[in-house]
């Protein structure tokens, strides 16, 4: 069974569809079952990650590479279900569909890192899009501002819009090559790689890609979504959807991108300078927590551009380490903020204040986040940024590098407010916030595996790098 | 990766590096306060017992780096774990370890919230201060010199005085600003050396064009000089000092500033020595900069931990002078004077703190005329004093004298011009010492103060202790140093030679 985990979330979103029809009486039965679920996939993607596979008439591939992405996948869901468990500012009556959604969004994302064929990828990303869309303006209506209703309508458009342009870039493919299939485009596409029509299939086929990921000039969503978006929506938006993001913008930049292609590196050039300076100049300055993250989450996926340009197998790897690396530190600052408020409003960085005294333990886990998001060493943060510097130099993009080592010192700052409301800023009256202890099990286990990741990378990194060479050798 | 020498024996130094560490884990599981104290005092003294026996096995004949140990860390980049000691880093080593049990005994008393924590951060620090030290990859360096800001940050940022945040954030963003084109620095390094991390590899390479060792001169110069800090870096310096609790100060001032001076012997004398000697007349002249304005700066302070920070900023003056001379004495001088601040400007601090924990003031004007009710204070005080500004039979005239019979041979103009900093120094404690020590007329009332307690000699006397120590035979330590500062500089002048001889035959 390869497919196990992706046939797991299948029956998990179908009894939450079957749940939803009946009302609920028992409070904490749903998201019990959630849980058990996500650690079903969990137990799943580590029976199958070795499993190699072709299925479906040759469009799904189960593959190292996949599997390496399906077994983070897996570990971030069960962090986005135990921090979400509570569904603070989620309404009842909602629930069971919630679930459904947030399944189904992570299934299609589990496709979308297996699919080789240009329809399917463009079926899974849509599965994973449209639910997720669907869960952003599930969120309850506390001040009557219907800001989740903006969020939502906002996402939508530009995902919508988005895909089109993918679709579009699409199209060009299977007029230039006359196949969907990427193992044939990539036998095809070499001779007509420097056609000014294939260029432009590319770049609008990456520019699909780089929404989800966030890149400049495909970042504008992230900030009002994020606002907008119910605390554990946003930490699942945050996290998984750029793990898909980055998987594909591999395979794509692999197959579409020729090594001697200057225009293209120089466009991904220019979109990893402008999503790094945009992201952390604007960040500085954000009061909300989520905005400030998403903004980070701009900047950071500027540093993943910085390692996908540089087209060669080390580059790919280490923007692997470096995005899995960045959903763990994510979802720990989520978890402390999905704690933290207590009625599932937005966090200021102010309600931040005191938190050593109101909660060590959660200031703790934020704090080593935080650190880690700004590339302090021995974290996974730091190491990430070090392979991506050291493999972008290789390639003698001096200047490129130099503008991300500055971005570092640059976004330093608006981190360490953060670190310095929670343990040096009087509480203020703020009350004391509650950690049970799965939370703070889960927590711990991340902040785990972000020191692990940081002093001992040779395990993740060579496990990433097992899974590019699945890619490479297509 | 030809000089190693590998020590067979039992790994001591990495016994050194992770044993405060082992310390904090067992705090963060066992959180007592009483017990954290007691423990914190008994690792950090085990360290610095066990780090006695380097001295054993220290070959002070020999240049090569000894006590080495390697292991692979990350193998598809050539980055490893390998650490070892050569006679510029042994007595830093040192200095760091015997520091660390008197700062604990100096917060005994002084840090009255989160303890344990406290303890902690202290753990952490030794840590990664000797690793600093000892590193002998670059990205175990990087990771260690970066690493050590989050403790430091905390120390200051929830221990510190009234202006705590302001300093935390500047000292922070201050050295990680400065230290990010150094990491740019080492990745072009080790491009040049297939991609090799091992710091003696990257020595006196001769394929590293001009340019090249310019800009990565500067990359490393900015990372150093503002952690030393030198004079137009210095201004993060007086606020973290001044906010700092006690035994932050000391950890500061002691062992922090000296890894700046340390980056500049150990990376930019042996890896940039075309850039080191082109652009050694402006360090130079900026360290008589730094001298000359920290004096000055020093005398007009009202508050007693300020003053002694700008006199940090003229010492470190001092230091920086001394290796740009490149010449025996200079070097030998600048390393002793390291070690010569850390323990002089670490005791004075340690004097602020116990006059801080009983008048809750460092202003001069609150503590003048203590001498009377605190003759034990005032003696250690007075020597303390004396040693700060050179006084003969000290171990600052030692220092300072060996650098300026360097830079004497260096050039007499620039001996000449440090000359006014000496004086300063004289000025500036002697007037810091008359009004806490006599005081005028109008003192205030002092006379419920008490005198130093048993902790506190202990905590002062060995200080004091290597003050005269080094000051009357100052041997044992200049042989520990001589042969490696020896080799470092003859390697550096049959470089310069080697140079202008392939200067010549271009013509």
């Amino acid at each position: 069974m390869a497919i196990l985990p992706e046939l797991i979330l299948l029956i998990a979103a179908v009894a939450f569809f079957v749940l939803s029809i009946f009302p609920q009486k028992e409070k904490d039965a749903l998201s019990s079952t959630a849980i058990f679920f996500g650690c079903a996939t969990v137990v799943a993607s580590l029976v199958n990650h070795n499993s190699q596979a072709v299925l479906f008439a040759g469009s799904y591939m189960v593959d190292g590479f996949s599997q390496f992405f399906k077994l983070v996948m897996s570990f971030g869901l069960v962090a986005v279900l135990v921090m979400g468990r509570r569904m603070k500012d989620i309404e009842e009556s909602v629930r069971p569909e919630y679930y459904m959604f947030l399944f189904l969004s992570t299934l299609g994302l589990m496709m979308l890192v297996s699919s080789i064929e240009l329809i399917a990828i463009f079926v899974a990303l849509e599965l994973s899009s449209f639910a997720l869309y669907l869960l952003v303006p599930m969120r309850n209506d506390q001040n009557g501002l219907r800001a989740q209703m903006e969020a939502g309508i906002k996402y939508i458009l530009f995902g919508v819009v988005a895909t089109g342009f993918m679709l579009y870039g699409m199209s060009y493919i299977f007029g230039l090559t006359g196949t969907t299939y990427l193992k044939e485009i990539a036998v095809i596409y070499p001779q007509v790689s420097s056609q000014p029509a294939a260029i432009f299939a590319t770049l609008m086929v990456l520019a699909g890609f780089m929404f989800k990921l966030a890149v400049a000039p495909m970042h504008f969503w992230v900030p009002d979504i994020y606002e907008g978006a119910s605390n554990e929506t946003t930490g699942f938006i945050a996290t998984l959807p750029k793990l898909g993001a980055v998987a594909l913008l591999i395979r794509l930049i692999n197959l579409l991108v020729p090594a001697g292609e200057t225009f293209l590196i120089d466009f991904m050039v220019v979109a990893a300078v402008c999503s790094m300076f945009y992201g952390n100049l604007c960040a500085l300055v954000q009061k909300d927590i989520k905005r400030m993250l998403g903004f980070s989450g701009i900047a950071h996926a500027g540093f993943v551009m910085v390692a996908l340009l540089t087209l060669d197998v080390v580059g790919y790897s280490n923007a692997i380490f470096y995005i899995t690396g960045y959903v763990f530190m994510n979802l720990a600052c989520f978890l402390v903020i999905n704690t933290v408020s207590q009625k599932g409003e937005n966090l200021m960085v102010d309600d931040l204040k005191g938190l050593y005294k109101r909660q060590p333990v959660l200031a703790f886990i934020m704090m080593l986040s935080f650190f880690a998001l700004a590339g302090i060493p021995p974290f996974t943060g730091f190491i990430g940024k070090f392979f991506i510097l050291a493999s972008a130099l290789a390639k003698d993009h001096l200047y490129l590098v130099i503008m991300a080592a500055i971005n570092t010192a640059i976004a330093i700052y608006y981190y360490l407010s953060v670190v310095k409301a929670a343990y040096t800023d009087a509480s203020e009256e703020r009350p004391m916030v509650e950690l049970d202890g799965l939370t703070k099990f889960v927590g711990l286990a991340l902040v785990l595996v972000i020191v692990f990741m940081g002093v001992f990378p040779a395990v993740v990194l060579d496990m990433a790098n097992a899974a590019v060479s699945s890619v490479a050798s297509m | 990766m030809d000089n190693l020498n590998i020590d067979g024996g039992f790994p001591l130094l990495s016994f050194l590096i992770f044993l405060p560490l082992a310390g904090a884990m067992v705090l963060l599981l066992y959180r007592k306060e009483t017990f954290a104290r007691f423990w914190t005092l008994f690792i950090t003294s085990v360290t610095a017992l066990c780090s006695l026996r380097i001295l054993s096995r220290f070959n002070t004949g020999s240049s090569e780096y000894q006590l080495m140990e390697q292991h692979a860390w990350i193998p598809s980049l050539k980055i490893q774990y390998v650490i070892g000691i050569d006679g510029i880093s042994v007595l830093l080593v040192m200095l760091t370890t015997i520091i660390m049990p008197l700062c604990v005994l100096a917060s005994w008393r002084y840090i009255k919230t989160r303890i344990t924590a406290f303890m902690v951060c202290l753990l952490v620090m030794e840590t990664s201060m000797l690793g600093v030290f000892m590193a002998l990859d670059f990205v175990l360096f990087y990771v260690l010199w970066e690493f050590m800001l989050i403790p430091m940050y905390m120390l200051i940022a929830i221990w510190g005085g009234p202006r705590k945040v302001y300093a935390s954030i500047k000292f922070f963003l201050y050295t990680l600003a400065g230290s990010v084109l150094l990491l740019v620095a080492i990745i072009a390094l080790s491009l040049k050396n297939n991609g090799s991390f091992y710091i003696p590899d990257m020595m006196w390479n001769a394929s590293y064009g001009d340019t090249f060792q310019i800009l990565v001169f500067l990359a490393f110069a900015l990372a150093f000089a503002i952690k030393v800090p030198m004079f137009p870096f210095h201004t993060w310096l007086p606020a973290a000092h001044v906010e700092a609790p006690t035994a932050g100060s000391v950890i500061l001032a002691s062992v922090l500033l000296k890894m700046g001076t340390y980056g500049f012997l150990r990376f930019c004398l042996p890896i940039t020595p075309y850039a080191a000697s082109f652009l050694a007349p402006y360090l130079l002249w900026l360290s008589i900069a730094g001298i000359i304005y920290g004096g000055f700066t020093a005398l007009a302070q009202h508050d007693m931990k300020k003053l002694i920070a700008y006199s940090s900023v003229g010492h470190m003056g001092f230091v920086t002078l001394g290796i740009f001379v490149f010449n025996v004495h200079g070097v030998e001088g600048a390393i002793l004077q390291m070690i010569n601040h850390g323990v002089t400007t670490g005791a004075l601090f340690l004097c602020v703190g116990m006059i801080y924990e009983r008048t809750h003031s460092r202003e001069l004007r609150s503590a003048t005329g203590l001498g009377k009710y605190m003759p034990w204070y005032a003696t250690f005080l007075t020597f303390f004093a004396l040693s700060s500004f050179g006084f003969p039979g000290t171990n600052s005239f030692i220092g300072e004298f060996l650098i300026i019979a360097g830079a004497f041979d260096h050039s007499i103009a620039l001996a000449l011009a440090c000359i006014p900093g000496a004086v300063l120094a004289a000025a500036y404690m002697l007037r810091m010492l008359q009004k806490i020590v006599w005081g005028g007329t109008d003192n205030p009332d002092q006379s419920h103060l008490n005198d130093l307690g048993l902790r506190e000699i202990v905590t002062l006397t060995p200080f004091l202790i290597f003050v005269f120590w080094i000051g009357l035979g100052p041997q044992p330590f200049l042989d520990l140093i001589h042969t490696s500062v020896g080799d470092l500089l003859t390697q550096f002048n049959s470089w310069e030679q080697q140079q202008h001889v392939a200067q010549l035959l271009l013509r």
